[in-house]
């Protein structure tokens, strides 16, 4: 066949039409639904401290998330969102990575978060908007962030993260650093102008980036297959941009875990961009804002518990001898008793004082700022009724 | 008439534009069968269709385009973006394309048909990416229309106004009053003209000035004031572009004191371009200066929201300086 040099392409005489069975993706899975492994799979590099560990973030943050969403219910906090049914996707992924590389989520990685270190008061206190929040209390409850842990501070905006992922991936390769990004996002972002932006430039760039979708089948209300996208997801999207690309089972902790570990290895060794495309499904609403029963069926939400990544790794660890049931429903005891006492405790601290407002709108507040918040106290000294929660501490 | 709050006075005026002509369509992100996550649009695809009233794509920048594209053809383009806050990724499709369609081509081809619908504002609990009042970016863009209603016979007359109205509109839907804010509408098609100011109520003594939400906490100030024995007139502008000056001019002509209040941050707000019209056109006539009550110059933020708004006992207290000066 003769060859194209200048476009690197072959020269065909036929008319050669391509389509989305062109390339089908196949998807990684390592444990099956029923708690054992595939025969003669290839596991990634784990142990037991790692397996329990991964075993009680993805515990943690379940029982977090149901205590928030009871304390939502309550009045207590005014938005929860959880991620019931995806933390083996955020928790294993992370469990891959070194506490160096940059973690850029979208909301839903509490997981990650969680097994970096965050701790349960700090949970409280982003949720509960107070003066110890290390958001100062600015953000909705789940835009946590902690530079000490690597976490980039969450954004509602769709998708912005994932072009920033690639720059911030650049700065760490420039710099020898040995650090990569990963970059969470959704299939519902990965329609974001930004998505498309971020894989090109990460290609053309090459930077040891980590693009994980968590492909949930829902946007919101939004489904995914035929209404979010036509194609086969997101993964030939990857292909498309010259990106290496794989696709797990967002709900089998072994394939996460072992197909973050070599996208790692990709990104750190040889600058390779990855893109991971972890299919699984968002068990509760989007948010504590909507009601899945208006856009879904019980029957679909069934078919999707049996496949549950956290009872999957139970049996499996049931089996292996690393687990026992006492120990999950002592877990889950303490978990619950230790977000409950911290809850009263966030509960208790006072907002951020008032001169926090113009902090941080630039590095330090202007004297128009200054100005403003002058006049702003004056007005809350007048009314301070109508502003319990500052007017008590002005000075 | 039927007693309505804002979302179903919204939803009426959708209704009926879609009733009316085949080729009004209604989109955006989850507005499908769900109805979008205020439910503006719930049961228009059960009465026309998924391919009238459908769920887009995760991406405003397209929903847009889409809408330019699809009013540029001819039909009428009802898009929903999903909050005010999320427009920016529509940024470069709304202010280089829908306001230059029609003077870039000589009248060539235009995107009258275009009317975009968007939550704004806040009072909550939204913290920044769900509270902004971006209407000030896009009143600095000729060839475009921007309405803000106040109330839900406001919403659906205007709203009716926009969808047929041969110019691309920006509808501004003040989403604190979606549910909270009730009254009797019409349930048959009417509009309200844009570019028209309302006298809201007449006074002697001073002019209050608002949009929106902001109308809301302007009438409670006003009803303090009046407490003290002062005359407010107040006004809605309705349209922020293009705004109607002589409405508002008359009105300061004859009170001689002029109280602006916006929701957004006040630096570079729109309250500031009314101010400068006004001072160059009633100089002479102004008691005392023209006061603004307005957002900090901060990003809206969640755990000071109360203090950051511009509430009604601000705007009570800039009734009263000007009142005093």
């Amino acid at each position: 066949m003769a060859k194209d040099k200048k476009h690197n392409t072959e020269i065909v005489t036929q008319s050669q039409w391509f389509d989305g069975d062109s390339v089908t993706i196949p998807m990684l899975q390592l444990l099956k639904e029923d708690g054992s492994l595939h025969k003669g799979v290839e596991m990634p590099e784990y142990d037991k401290d790692l397996i329990v560990k991964i075993h009680d973030t993805m515990l943690f943050i379940r029982t977090l998330d149901e205590r928030m969403i009871a304390a939502q219910r309550q009045g207590r906090i005014s938005f929860y969102l959880a991620s019931r049914g995806e933390e083996a996707e955020s928790v294993a992924s992370a469990a891959a990575l070194d506490q160096g590389d940059m973690i850029m989520g979208q909301y839903r990685e509490q997981g990650a978060l969680a097994y970096r270190g965050f701790t349960v008061e700090q949970f409280m206190n982003q949720l509960f908007s107070n003066e110890q929040d290390l958001g100062k209390g600015r953000q909705m409850p789940v835009h946590y962030g902690c530079r000490e842990l690597n976490f980039m501070t969450i954004s509602s905006p769709l998708g912005t993260q994932i072009p920033q992922a690639t720059g911030y991936a650049f700065g760490q390769k420039m710099d020898k650093t040995g650090k990569c990004t990963i970059c969470y996002f959704g299939e519902g972002a990965a329609s974001e102008g930004d998505f498309h932006a971020a894989l090109n430039m990460a290609s053309v760039y090459k930077v040891p980036v980590i693009f994980f979708c968590r492909n949930n089948g829902y946007a919101i209300s939004t489904p995914s297959q035929g209404e979010q996208y036509g194609g086969d997801g997101i993964a030939p999207r990857g292909i498309g941009y010259g990106i290496k690309t794989i696709r797990v089972d967002g709900n089998d902790v072994f394939a996460v875990l072992k197909a973050t570990q070599e996208a790692r290895r990709l990104a750190v060794e040889e600058n390779e961009p990855v893109l991971i495309e972890a299919m699984s499904y968002r068990m509760s609403g989007h948010s504590t804002s909507d009601d899945p029963t208006g856009y879904r069926t019980r029957d679909e939400e069934n078919e999707w518990k049996v496949k549950d990544p956290l009872e999957r790794l139970q049996k499996w660890m049931l089996s292996e001898g690393w687990l026992t049931e006492e120990h999950i429903t002592s877990q889950h005891e303490k978990v619950k008793a230790s977000v409950l006492a911290a809850l009263k405790e966030a509960e208790k601290v006072p907002a951020p004082h008032i001169d926090e407002l113009i902090n941080d709108v630039y590095d330090t507040p202007n004297g128009l700022l200054k100005e403003q918040l002058e006049e702003l106290k004056e007005h809350i000294r007048k009314y301070p009724d109508a502003y319990p929660k500052t007017s008590g501490r002005l000075d | 008439m039927a007693k309505m709050n804002l979302l179903q006075a919204i939803n009426s005026a959708l209704d009926l534009a879609m009733a009316k002509h085949d080729n009004v369509y209604s989109f955006g992100e989850d507005t499908g069968g769900f109805g979008g996550v205020f439910r503006a649009t719930s049961g228009l695809t059960e009465k026309y269709g998924k391919h009238r009233n459908f769920n887009t794509p995760l991406v405003e920048q397209g929903i847009i385009g889409f809408a330019n594209g699809l009013a540029s053809q001819g039909s009428y383009a009802v898009a929903e973006i999903q909050f005010g806050d999320y427009i920016f990724p529509a940024f470069d499709q709304i202010v280089n394309e829908s306001a230059k369609f029609r003077y870039r081509s000589g009248n060539e081809f235009n995107v009258g048909g275009l009317t975009i619908r968007t939550p704004y504002g806040g009072g909550i609990a939204g913290g920044h990416y769900h509270s902004q009042s971006p209407e000030a970016y896009f009143a600095h863009t000729p060839g475009l229309k921007i309405v803000m209603p106040r109330n839900p016979y406001e919403a659906k007359g205007l709203l009716l106004s926009s969808i047929f109205d041969p110019n691309p509109v920006l509808f501004m839907e003040p989403k604190r009053l979606y549910r909270a804010s009730t009254g009797e509408v019409p349930e048959e098609e009417y509009t309200i003209p844009l570019g028209q100011a309302e006298v809201v109520k007449e006074g002697a003594d001073i002019t209050l000035l608002a949009w929106g939400a902001q109308m809301e906490l302007t009438e409670k100030a006003a009803e303090l004031a009046e407490k003290d024995g002062v005359s407010c007139e107040i006004i809605d502008l309705r349209t922020i572009l293009p705004w109607d000056v002589k409405t508002v001019t008359e009105s300061v002509l004859k009170t001689g004191r002029l109280v602006i209040s916006q929701e957004a941050p006040i630096t570079s707000g729109f309250a500031s371009e009314i101010a400068a019209t006004v001072q160059d056109k009633c100089f002479l006539y102004l008691e005392s200066p023209i006061a603004r009550v307005c957002g900090l110059d901060v990003p809206y933020p969640l755990c000071h929201e109360k203090e950051y708004m511009a509430d009604h006992l601000k705007i009570y207290e800039a009734i009263k300086r000007t009142m005093n000066y």
